[in-house]
């Protein structure tokens, strides 16, 4: 435990520390931001975040990669990672403290964004149930997201590499139901299951339900595990 | 605790179809500072490595202070300090906070680190560079934060992976003299291909070659060791070899670098000495039996010829075996 909060508190500091964070949070407010005040002042016939809610995700497959890409592969590069593995840390700490430092990173950007939902209240009667549903939604995938980072940052030494692989990963889960066209069907309802936003979507509508937040543990599990391994691979 | 606070037997390392060690076995004993030497590819990393619980070996075992690198590896990683080839570190830290989460991920109970950071800090003549960050420093002083990670917890076993390569010779010799200093209580292993550097600081010497060890000694016992096999005179003549090669019990003649020096081999130095002195005496400025510097020896140890003789030796050793 103790070594994961080292290795949390390490990443988050290196983020803060870097341009890394400045850049991820001003560019994702600036673009849901526009988008979201542009809405704002144009049509304002429906008090509802449903335009941010449905944004998201798709910027997400985009940053959460991007603050994630280096977090393995770079210390595979520069060696950092060999000298870590000879101390008495687990790589499952290694991997978890990592994880939860991204995690940390998002839910910063995300808290940022709450002038949204409070300037909307200021109008009339907000669903605050719903916004917060939303809120949980994007944290959850912006974990998943977060987690096929890793992942892909275990593969290789390369960066961008890493940020390729899992932008693929991350927006083809995002378009996958897309390409069931009307779901009918088995397969569609296999497309539509796998797909994150159709889980996002189900939470962001206010409903919570277990199977979704299943879905994005599953990623989440499957995703770190195999990280791990791809990790530990180097001692066998 | 045990006799030896590093027992390695047989061990072996492929890479793909590469055999990086051939089953090499040693063993260290506390408070002793062994040198790794060989040629670039020889296998000191592969072994160190090993040893860290970085990588498993592909054959044989390994054990530090009683504890298999394989089977109890944690317990072993809190035991060792360890300072790869390439001194990773940290380079968006300040050298503070670096060392700070290194003795947080070594356990040093958080009571003790400050005290920690301190003692290595002034250990190391860090003390300037505390607040600095570590991409900003210089190679020699990166080689000093990479010391201190590797012995802020006063680990049993340090193992230093080239630890001088690439620093300027002042550096050079303040990095030995820590090397000597922290050996008077650990086990130390460190690789180098300086041989200055082994004779300066070791007790004792592991030379690699091609995977397998071709000689564990001590520097005196290796000296004796090439003066028997290749023993000799250094003859200085006044001009030329003077015809010294044609002497009886001359089994050949070397010119040296410098002029008018030759190294004649002989099986016989005495009888070889008496016979220069009574025919060639009016052209012999000086004469001195041969001592391999450690070049020689090194070189010797690594050539091919030396390998195949060992490999032969072995081929005949086990053919004697599976006659009897």
């Amino acid at each position: 435990m103790k070594n994961i909060y080292f290795v949390w508190k390490r990443e988050s500091v290196a983020y803060f520390t870097s341009p890394v964070a400045y850049i991820v949070v001003i560019l994702f407010l600036l673009i849901t931001g526009s988008l979201f005040w542009f809405d704002y002042f144009r049509e304002i016939n429906q008090l509802t975040l449903r335009g941010f809610f449905n944004q998201a995700p798709l910027f997400l497959a985009f940053f959460a990669p991007a603050i994630t890409m280096g977090l393995l592969a770079t210390e595979k590069k520069e060696g950092t990672l060999e000298l870590l593995m000879t101390m008495p840390i687990s790589d499952f700490q290694i991997v978890i403290g990592k994880f939860l430092a991204s995690v940390t990173l998002l839910m910063v950007v995300f808290l940022m964004t709450l002038p949204y939902p409070f300037s909307l209240s200021r109008l009339g009667e907000l669903d605050w149930g719903s916004v917060w549903a939303g809120y949980l939604g994007l944290i959850l995938l912006a974990s998943s997201y977060a987690a096929i980072g890793i992942m892909a940052s275990s593969f290789v030494k390369d960066q961008v590499v890493a940020i390729l692989v899992s932008f693929s990963m991350c927006f083809g889960l995002f378009l996958i139901e897309k390409f069931g066209g009307n779901p009918t069907g088995t397969s569609a309802h296999i497309l539509e299951y796998l797909s994150t936003n159709y889980h996002f979507q189900n939470i962001a509508r206010g409903v919570i339900d277990v199977r979704d937040v299943f879905y994005y543990f599953s990623i989440i599990v499957i995703s770190l595990v195999i990280a791990q391994a791809s990790v530990s691979s180097r001692r066998w | 605790m045990t006799e030896y606070s590093i027992v390695v037997e047989n061990l072996g390392k492929n890479y793909g179809d590469f055999q990086a060690l051939d089953g090499i076995s040693f063993k260290i004993r506390p408070g002793e500072i062994v040198g790794f030497l060989g040629p670039n590819g020889a296998g000191k990393s592969t072994t160190m490595k090993i040893l860290t619980c970085f990588m498993a070996p592909s054959k044989g075992r390994a054990s530090v202070c009683g504890f298999d690198v394989y089977k109890a590896s944690k317990e072993v990683r809190k035991r060792i300090g360890y300072l790869p080839e390439s001194v990773p570190l940290y380079d968006d830290m300040m050298v503070f906070d670096y060392l700070k989460f290194i003795a947080e991920v070594r356990a040093i109970p958080s009571n003790k680190r400050q005290e920690a950071i301190k003692k290595v800090v002034s250990l190391t003549g860090l003390t300037n560079m505390i607040t600095r960050d570590i991409g900003e420093l210089s190679k020699g002083y990166r080689q000093r934060v990479g010391l201190a990670q590797a012995i802020i917890h006063e680990p049993d076993v340090i193992i230093l992976d080239e630890p001088t390569s690439g620093l300027d010779p002042n550096q050079i010799l303040e990095i030995r003299d820590l090397i000597k200093e922290i050996g008077k209580e650990k086990t130390v292993i460190f690789s180098t291909h300086i041989l200055q550097e082994v004779a300066a600081i070791c007790d004792r010497i592991i030379v690699l070659n091609e995977g397998r060890i071709v000689a564990d000694d001590s520097v005196e016992g290796l000296e004796k060791k090439l003066i028997d096999v290749k023993g000799g005179l250094i003859v200085e003549t006044l001009d030329g070899e003077t015809g010294l090669g044609n002497l009886e019990g001359v089994i050949s003649l070397e010119a040296l670098e410098e002029k008018n020096h030759f190294r004649l081999e002989t099986k016989d130095i005495a009888e070889l000495r008496k016979l220069i002195y009574e025919t060639k005496s009016e052209n012999i400025v000086s004469l001195y039996p041969y001592r391999p510097s450690l070049e020689d020896i090194f070189r010797y140890l690594t050539s091919q010829s030396y390998l195949s003789a060992q490999r032969s030796d072995l081929a005949e050793s086990v053919e004697r075996e599976e006659e009897e």
